[in-house]
Order: C-alpha cells, then sequence, then structure tokens
C-alpha cells in the first residue's frame, strides 16, 4: 500500500526492473573497468522514454508526474552503481532541467529533443579548482567581445564532464563580478579540453577537469538572463538534492535488501547468522532509519509537485540520507564478513559510491550551513524566479 | 506551508488547546513537579472545554474526531516541558482507557469512560511487574474465578497514575496453565479493598505518580473483565501499537520544543564578543539536530496516517517509538550542552527535559524491545495480526484476512466453484506463507486441498489478495503486474486463474 505510488508507478517500475536487469545489469561490470557508459546506453534509455519522464511532451517527453522519476531514481540505484547512476542522471537531471528552466525556444529546440533520445548528452558544471562550496567565488570568466563571449578558466569533478556534447558552464561575465551567468559552450568549440580523473568510487562515470583556453562562444549560447545564475543554481538544487537524497535512500533500501538474503544464507558456528541478536538489531535500527528517510523524502516529494519552497528541507533531506548511505554501506559490509571486501559481493562497490553522498551536489558541512542560516539568521533564500510556485 | 494533515479546524483547535495550556498549565508547572503530583481540577477544566475524548464516541461525552486531532493533543501537551504533566493524560486517553473502549463490554463503557472525557476519571494500565516487565507473557498476578468474582493476587509496578488514579486496566492470568493464552485484562478500582500502593521516587516525570500496587485478594465482579478470557494478550497487542504511536508524537514534539528554547537561548547568550549562536560548530549541531527532528515527525505523522486509515501498522509504531524517543534523548543532551552550565540548573527547563526524556527509551517497550520485534518482522518474515473485536467469535487464527475470514471459512466455497470449473489439466498450488491450497485440476475435476505439495505452477499471494481474487475484485493479469501475486513455474496455469475463480 502506498500514498504516493498508484497502480500505473507500480506497472512502470515492474516493467523498468525488466529492462534494466536484462539490459544494464549484466554490464555493469564493464562499464566500472572501462570508467565510463557507452554512448550506446544513453540511446536505449532515449528509446524507452526513461530520459524524457517529466519533460513536455512538445519535445519528445512524456510529461509524467514526479513519482516516474522518483521511481525511475529508484530503480536505476537497484544497479548498485553510483557511476551509473550519476552518468544517467546528470544529463536529464543536471544538463537537461537547466535548459528547460532557463533556456529559450531555439535553446530548447535544439538541446530537448535530442536529448531526450540520448543522441545528445549534457553536463552541468560549476565547481572549479580553487573552490567548490563557495560558489559565488568561482572564477571562469565569459568576457563579451561583439556577439561572442570569450571563455577562460577551468572546472573540475564534473560528471559527463569528458564524453557529454556541451557542457552547461557556470562562468562570471566580469572578472570582478559577485554574479554568476549561465552559458552552454559545445565541446567540439576550438579551445575546450577535458582530462578524465581517477576515483574511489562512481567508477563508471566519467568525471572530468575541463579547461577553457579562449573559446569563442556567441552570445546567444546565454543560458536566461545574465547575472542570475546563482539564484538557477539555487533553485534547482532543491530538485538535485532531493534526488541526491532519494538515490542516499534507494542504495540503503538495495543495501539492506541484499544483506538481509546473505544473512540468512550464510552460517557460522552452526546457525543462520541472522540469528545473532546483535546483528538482528542493527538491521531493526537500520530498517528504521530507512523507513523514517523514506516517508520524510517521499513527503516532499510531494510537496515539491505542490509548488513548495523547499530549500531548508531538501538540504535535510539530502544530508540525511547520505549520512544514512554511509552508515549502512558500512554496516551491511560489516555483516557479509571477508565478503563484503570482495568485489563478487555488492557491498565493496557501494561502500566507496556511498562516500560520494555526503561531498557532490553540496559537502554536508555547507547544508548544515543553509539550514542553520535559515533556522537560526532568518536568511530567506526565496527568489522571485522560484517558478515552481 | 503545505499541510497534508491538519485542515483549518485542526489549526483552530490546536490555538484555542494551546492558549489554554499556556493559561493554565504552564505557569503551575514547576509547582506540580515540586508537589509531584497533578490537581485533579486542571483535567476537569479540560474535559469542560472538550479537550479530552477526541476520539471517544459521542455517547459517552466524546468528540468523535479523527486522530490528527488525538496528534494535535499529545504533540501540545508534549510542549509543556513536563514529561510528568504530559504522560499522565496521554496514559487515560491512549493507553488504558481505550482498552475498555475497543473491547469492553458496554456496561463497562457505560461506567468509566464518561469520567475519563469529562476528566473526572483517571486511569492506569497495570502490566509491568517487579519481576516482568519486557517479557510481557511472563506476568504472575494471578485473577481466579470464583462465582460472580475474580479473586485478584500479585503485584505490578511503574504503574503511571498508579497512587492517585481511579481504576487500573489490569493485566492478569485468569489461567495460569496457560502462558499467554490465558491473559485477560480485568478493571480494578484503585480503592477496593485489598489494593495499595506506594509511591516510587524516580528519576524524572516528577509530577507523575509512579506505583507500586499489591494486589491481596481482591474481589473484583466478573463483569469487569475487558472482553474475553484468554485474549488479553492480543488486545494488549494492539493496544501497545496506539501506545507506542502516541509515544512517537509525543517524543518529536518534546524535540520541536527543547529546540526552540535552546535556539532562543543561543540568540540571547554571549561569549567571547558575540552571540553564541555564531559559533559554527553549535550552529551545524542545531542543523544536524532539527534535520532529524523533520524527518522523524514526518514519518511519526505517516504511521499516526496510516492508523487513522485503520491500518495495523505494528512495524511502522515500533520503528516510530524507537526512532523518535532515541532522538529525543539526543537532543536533549545536545541542547543541554549549548545552554553551558545554565543546563545544569532547574532555573532553565532544559534540565528538567533531559532527564524527563530519558525514561522514553524504556517505558512502553524498551528500544531493545522494539528491535527484537522489527527484526522478527523483517527478518523472520513474522506477521501480527489486528485482535478480533470480541463480537465476532474471540479466536485470532493466522491466514485471516482483513475481513475476518480465515481458509477454513472458504475453503468449501473454493471446492465449489473449482468443481464447476473447467479442469486445468496441471495441479496450482497458492502460497500464502503459513498456509497452502493446492489445486489438482489433472482429473476430471480440479480437487482441492489444504496439502503443501510441489505443483506445476506456484501462486505466492497474501491471503488477503487471495480472497480478493476469488471474488473477483482483483484482476489476476494486473495482480501479477503490480506483484501482488508472484507466479513460479508454469504461466499458462496461471492465465487461468480468471476462468477458475470467473
Ligand atoms: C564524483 C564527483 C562528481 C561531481 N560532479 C559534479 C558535477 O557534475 N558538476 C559540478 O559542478 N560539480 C561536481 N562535483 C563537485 C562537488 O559538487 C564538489 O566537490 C563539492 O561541492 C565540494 O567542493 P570542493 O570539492 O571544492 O570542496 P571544498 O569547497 O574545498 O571543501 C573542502 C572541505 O571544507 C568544507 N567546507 C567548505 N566550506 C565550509 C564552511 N563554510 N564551513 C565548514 N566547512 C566548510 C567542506 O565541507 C569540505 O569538507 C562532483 C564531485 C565529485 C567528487
Ligand atoms: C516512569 C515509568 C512509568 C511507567 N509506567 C508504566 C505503566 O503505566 N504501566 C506499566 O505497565 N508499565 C509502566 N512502566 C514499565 C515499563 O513499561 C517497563 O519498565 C519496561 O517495559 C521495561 O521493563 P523492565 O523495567 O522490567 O525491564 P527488563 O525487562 O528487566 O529489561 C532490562 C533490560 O534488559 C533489556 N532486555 C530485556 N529483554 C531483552 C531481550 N529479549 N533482548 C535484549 N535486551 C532485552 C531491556 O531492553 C532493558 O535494557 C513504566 C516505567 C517507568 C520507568
Amino acid at each position: 500500500m502506498s500514498y504516493y505510488f498508484n497502480e500505473d508507478h507500480q506497472l512502470f517500475r515492474s516493467s523498468l526492473r525488466d529492462f534494466l536487469e536484462k539490459e544494464v545489469r549484466p554490464n555493469v561490470r564493464q562499464y566500472e573497468a572501462d570508467g565510463e557508459i557507452p554512448r550506446s546506453l544513453y540511446h536505449r534509455f532515449g528509446e524507452m522514454g526513461y530520459l524524457g519522464l517529466g519533460f513536455p511532451e512538445k519535445y519528445g517527453g512524456l510529461n509524467l508526474d514526479i513519482w516516474y522519476s522518483v521511481v525511475f531514481i529508484e530503480e536505476l540505484c537497484r544497479m548498485n552503481s553510483g557511476g551509473l547512476s550519476a552518468a544517467i542522471w546528470a544529463h536529464p537531471g543536471l544538463a537537461l532541467t537547466h535548459i528547460l528552466a532557463e533556456g529559450n525556444e531555439k535553446q530548447k529546440e535544439k538541446y530537448l529533443p535530442s536529448g531526450i533520445l540520448g543522441k545528445s548528452i549534457g553536463c552541468l558544471a560549476i565547481t572549479e579548482p580553487f573552490g567548490g562550496s563557495d560558489v559565488q567565488a568561482l572564477r571562469t570568466t565569459a568576457i563579451k567581445d561583439g556577439d561572442h563571449y570569450i571563455v577562460n578558466g577551468s572546472k573540475t569533478f564534473i560528471t559527463n564532464g569528458v564524453n557529454s556534447d556541451y557542457i552547461v558552464t557556470a562562468v562570471k561575465t566580469a572578472p570582478e563580478n559577485k554574479m554568476i551567468s549561465m552559458l552552454i559552450i559545445e565541446r567540439d568549440r576550438k579551445g575546450v579540453s577535458a582530462t578524465k580523473l581517477d576515483k574511489l568510487g562512481w567508477r563508471a562515470s566519467d568525471t572530468g577537469e575541463i579547461a577553457f583556453d579562449e573559446v569563442r562562444v556567441p552570445v546567444e549560447n546565454l543560458l536566461g538572463a545574465e547575472d542570475a545564475g546563482f539564484f538557477y543554481i539555487m533553485q534547482h538544487f532543491v530538485s538535485e538534492r532531493l534526488g541526491m537524497a532519494l538515490q542516499g535512500l534507494a542504495y540503503s533500501e538495495y543495501a539492506l535488501e541484499v544483506t538481509l538474503k546473505y544473512v540468512n544464507e550464510r552460517t557460522a558456528f552452526g546457525r543462520k547468522i541472522n540469528r545473532f541478536q546483535v546483528l538482528r538489531h542493527r538491521i531493526a535500527q537500520m530498517a528504521s532509519e530507512i523507513e523514517m528517510n523514506k516517508a520524510f523524502i517521499y513527503s516532499l516529494y510531494q510537496r515539491y509537485a505542490d509548488g513548495d519552497y523547499l530549500v531548508k528541507e531538501a538540504s535535510m533531506a539530502k544530508l540525511l540520507a547520505t549520512q544514512l548511505n554511509d552508515k549502512v554501506a558500512t554496516e551491511c559490509l560489516q555483516m557479509f564478513g571477508g565478503y563484503g571486501f570482495m568485489e563478487d559481493y555488492p557491498m565493496a562497490r557501494m561502500f566507496r559510491d556511498a562516500r560520494l553522498g555526503q561531498i557532490g551536489g553540496g559537502t554536508s558541512e555547507i547544508l548544515c550551513e543553509i539550514i542553520s542560516k535559515i533556522m537560526i539568521d532568518q536568511v530567506n533564500y526565496k527568489t522571485p524566479i522560484n517558478k515552481n510556485k | 506551508m503545505n499541510n497534508y494533515y491538519f485542515t483549518e479546524e485542526h489549526n483552530l483547535f490546536r490555538e484555542s488547546l494551546r492558549t489554554f495550556l499556556h493559561k493554565e498549565v504552564m505557569p503551575n508547572i514547576d509547582q506540580w513537579e515540586e508537589d509531584q503530583r497533578i490537581p485533579r481540577d486542571v483535567w476537569k477544566k479540560m474535559g469542560d472545554m472538550g479537550f479530552l475524548g477526541l476520539s471517544y464516541p459521542s455517547q459517552y461525552g466524546g468528540m468523535e474526531l479523527d486522530f490528527f486531532y488525538d496528534v494535535i493533543f499529545t504533540e501540545e501537551t508534549s510542549k509543556m516541558f513536563s514529561g510528568g504533566f504530559t504522560i499522565t493524560q496521554l496514559v487515560v486517553q491512549y493507553m488504558s482507557s481505550t482498552y475498555i473502549l475497543k473491547y469492553g463490554s458496554e456496561k463497562l463503557k457505560a461506567k468509566y469512560l464518561p469520567g475519563i472525557i469529562s476528566g473526572e476519571l483517571i486511569s492506569a494500565v497495570g502490566i509491568s511487574e517487579p519481576g516482568a516487565g519486557s517479557d510481557v507473557a511472563n506476568i504472575q498476578t494471578k485473577a481466579i474465578r470464583e462465582g460472580e468474582h475474580y479473586v485478584v493476587n500479585g503485584s505490578k509496578t511503574f504503574i503511571t497514575n498508579g497512587v492517585y488514579g481511579d481504576f487500573i486496566v489490569t493485566v492478569v492470568k485468569t489461567d495460569p496453565s496457560k502462558g499467554p493464552a490465558g491473559v485477560s485484562l480485568l478493571v480494578i478500582d484503585r480503592n477496593a479493598e485489598g489494593v495499595s500502593a506506594t509511591k516510587l521516587k524516580k528519576l524524572g516525570w516528577h509530577s507523575s505518580d509512579t506505583a507500586e500496587l499489591a494486589f491481596d485478594n481482591v474481589k473484583v465482579p466478573v463483569e469487569n473483565l475487558v472482553g474475553e478470557e484468554g485474549q488479553g494478550f492480543y488486545y494488549l497487542m494492539g493496544g501497545l501499537q496506539l501506545e507506542r504511536l502516541v509515544g512517537g508524537v509525543s517524543a518529536y514534539s518534546g524535540c520541536e520544543a527543547i529546540m526552540g528554547y535552546t535556539l532562543q537561548y543561543m540568540s540571547e547568550r554571549s561569549a567571547f564578543g558575540r552571540p553564541i549562536n555564531r559559533f559554527q560548530v553549535l550552529r551545524h549541531r542545531m542543523a544536524q539536530l532539527a534535520s532529524e527532528i523533520e524527518a522523524c515527525k514526518q514519518f511519526v505523522l505517516y504511521c499516526a496516517r496510516l492508523h487513522n486509515d485503520g491500518k495495523y501498522a505494528v512495524k511502522e509504531c515500533s520503528m516510530a517509538k524507537l526512532l523518535a524517543t532515541e532522538l529525543s534523548d539526543k537532543t536533549a543532551y545536545q541542547c543541554l550542552q549549548n545552554f553551558g552550565g545554565y543546563g545544569f540548573m532547574e532555573e532553565y527547563k532544559v534540565a528538567r527535559m533531559f532527564r524527563d526524556s530519558r525514561v522514553g527509551t524504556i517505558g512502553g517497550g524498551t528500544s531493545e524491545i522494539m528491535r527484537e520485534i522489527i527484526a522478527k518482522m523483517i527478518i523472520d518474515d513474522v506477521s501480527y495480526e489486528a485482535a478480533s473485536q470480541p463480537s465476532s467469535n474471540g479466536a485470532v487464527a493466522n491466514g485471516k484476512s482483513e475481513n475476518g475470514l480465515s481458509l477454513d471459512q472458504i475453503l468449501n466455497g473454493i471446492q465449489s466453484k473449482a468443481a464447476d470449473a473447467k479442469p486445468l489439466g496441471k495441479t496450482l498450488k497458492f502460497d500464502f506463507g503459513n498456509e497452502q491450497l493446492f489445486i489438482d485440476g489433472t482429473g476430471e475435476k480440479n480437487a482441492v486441498s489444504k496439502d503443501n505439495k510441489e505443483a506445476d505452477c506456484s501462486v505466492d499471494v497474501s491471503f488477503e489478495d487471495f480472497v480478493a481474487l476469488t471474488k473477483g475484485k482483483l484482476n489476476p493479469m494486473n495482480a501479477v503486474m503490480s506483484g501482488k501475486i508472484k507466479i513460479k513455474g508454469d504461466m499458462g496455469v496461471a492465465m487461468k486463474l480468471q476462468s477458475l475463480f470467473g
């Protein structure tokens, strides 16, 4: 029984699950070894309609309610590859989301239909080598020169940063400017180069460092208004953080599921290890925390769908669910004993992938900053552009 | 802000209750804590205002409101910074008299419910004994029937309202030879002959009276039996869900109160030349707590919704109680820290909140017992069924559907239906987990039995969904797609389900 998912959502879930089990699960280890997912996978997802679930029909989307996207994220996480989820999700969830919200008709025509089909892939580049948390301090500049911007600077830790076709980039139109603007930069422009980074987890995604060297970008590539970028970013952080919260939750649920199975099969001292009270109580505690996070996150998706202002709550949800994922990954791995450390079992990958949760999309410390500013200093992050209202 | 649980009327009710509490209760709390007693007239006033018996039937003076009024009642009384005050009335409304309401005879209801709704009567629930707390099945207090009376002997301990209350819904063994099946609930008047109480001294909850009760040949009329003999354990199982849910509401609401109180203090107190709410470590501690409180609250409210919708949510209520009371301890501890030395002084309410909170993870089932219940449900697939109302025949069999049917009760119907339908040509098994239904369609007619044998096709389904299937209320194909039923083996046989029950 669910207050949120109806019969149609459930049908979608089971068909999506079949698809993922058949076409994705067998290849996950290959993607992890390759350090990226193949283009053809985006195409398949596009063909199936999965990249345009919530997008308007006009651009080839399915215009479905938010719960389909929730199902999509949850099921994708069951593949137990943070890199896979990130690579898939960064495209519609970050890049296309910015374009849909702030893009003009021409930009939407150019990027949405092909993006939804999985033919062209985007990424979102905010973080720089000099600073990630302090977004307003970023240094990449886009100086106007006639009908072009000349872009100089670099971005790092960018998901899909190597293989994507275009980069939705946060820039400043003057070095001394405090305000941020968003610019779409095509990969094939002269002066754009990228290096793939080697990392602890999320191995199936190509996380890149991108350099811009005198890149000429037409002014028509500006996304939304000049200097309004920070507000756009803040606004989209809500859906991004809810998404990350949901991922933290979904991985935790999956970890518990596989662990319940394992402790029911493994024996020690002549009995199933699920007979040991300490393990049982640890499982009960985790299950409770998972249920709690779930009720919280679903309640926020409901409010999000209804257009509520959720900067504080989305930060709270991401904070808690990514902490939960770290804890669950650690404790579930423990219950697998030595097998927990082996790549043949699911917990090793989940353990290293989970570690990113508290860093990406705003660190836990930054989330606490936001929450305490709202709660203690009565700061209001509401902006006139809150389109959801 | 959007709210999915509370309507405009709920909010008005909250306002008026809050106004009352701030006028009549808050200013007196310190005194009551010192007196270790709450005067009766405050309950009478609350009764007069219509704040008691919110969801009780109107024939006893209740308001017949939905459960979210009870949530509001619990939330607001939990913000008075005195766990002792809160628990006194929560025990009456949600943890003791509820057994009379749900399972008691008309006579018992008429005798006791009007008083607890008007605020004139205070009730208690007597479960724990000196020798048995967590292990409820092991209680020793006996009630042996002699003619028109039970003669009660034994003792109870840690009983809230046990000193100054009027009656105790007492857990007794009417048949000591039977274990849990010999447990019954009996209403015992506090001042009946042979009942005596000793007030216990305790760490917190100072304004609440906690008693050790002794029963020495107490004669209790047979009509004081709640429901049926031997059903007490099931009634308790049901009642405890409500108790735990209310405990969860009370705990997160208390957290919100301490949180607000602490933020206020942090904005006023200075150190090193600035308000202490400028220190990042303290700010982040509060941000973390606020997040946990908010998530916990949303979860408990979700459980309240399940309860309001009539769901028997054993797992969720246990989780809610576990998480909320543990969070309350953590919140009280960390908030007290932010007060520095003043946190240790009675001048500030945070000291009281700290000690009052400590009982949360003990009373109403300890955290360990909550985890036992949860572990049994998710690891061993144990499921708990709601006790039936005594008006139906009483026995609680496993494999009962929500509408009270058991497999045996519908077996005949299915046998004749199946015999009328075209033979399946194969064998088919429905697996309800603890029971199975086997249909042998290889003969001239489909033959139905309760055998647990290998079949060509096996269908995993809950008994409830199975009943819905047989009644045509659940479409078999939809049920397969939505995962309500799982099919192993020959799908072809499953395709014929419709013809079988059509
Ligand atoms: C795998 C991966 C994928 C990513 N994908 C993307 C992407 O697609 N697009 C993108 O733009 N970015 C992406 N990021 C970047 C990510 O958002 C940043 O790493 C993150 O915001 C933190 O920034 P930083 O790494 O510069 O850390 P820093 O800002 O240098 O922080 C270092 C430490 O200091 C703490 N700290 C900073 N400020 C404060 C403060 N005020 N108070 C207390 N503590 C503080 C931080 O919490 C952290 O613990 C990705 C990162 C990773 C690892
Ligand atoms: C202030 C107060 C008010 C109360 N009010 C009432 C009331 O109104 N009515 C009423 O009936 N009772 C009341 N109680 C009693 C309360 O419900 C019990 O204290 C509680 O159920 C625990 O029982 P116990 O004290 O006998 O502890 P025990 O059962 O002796 O437990 C001791 C410790 O062992 C642990 N433990 C026990 N079994 C297991 C196990 N299987 N696995 C792991 N650990 C285990 C417990 O968690 C606990 O930590 C009240 C208690 C207090 C303190």
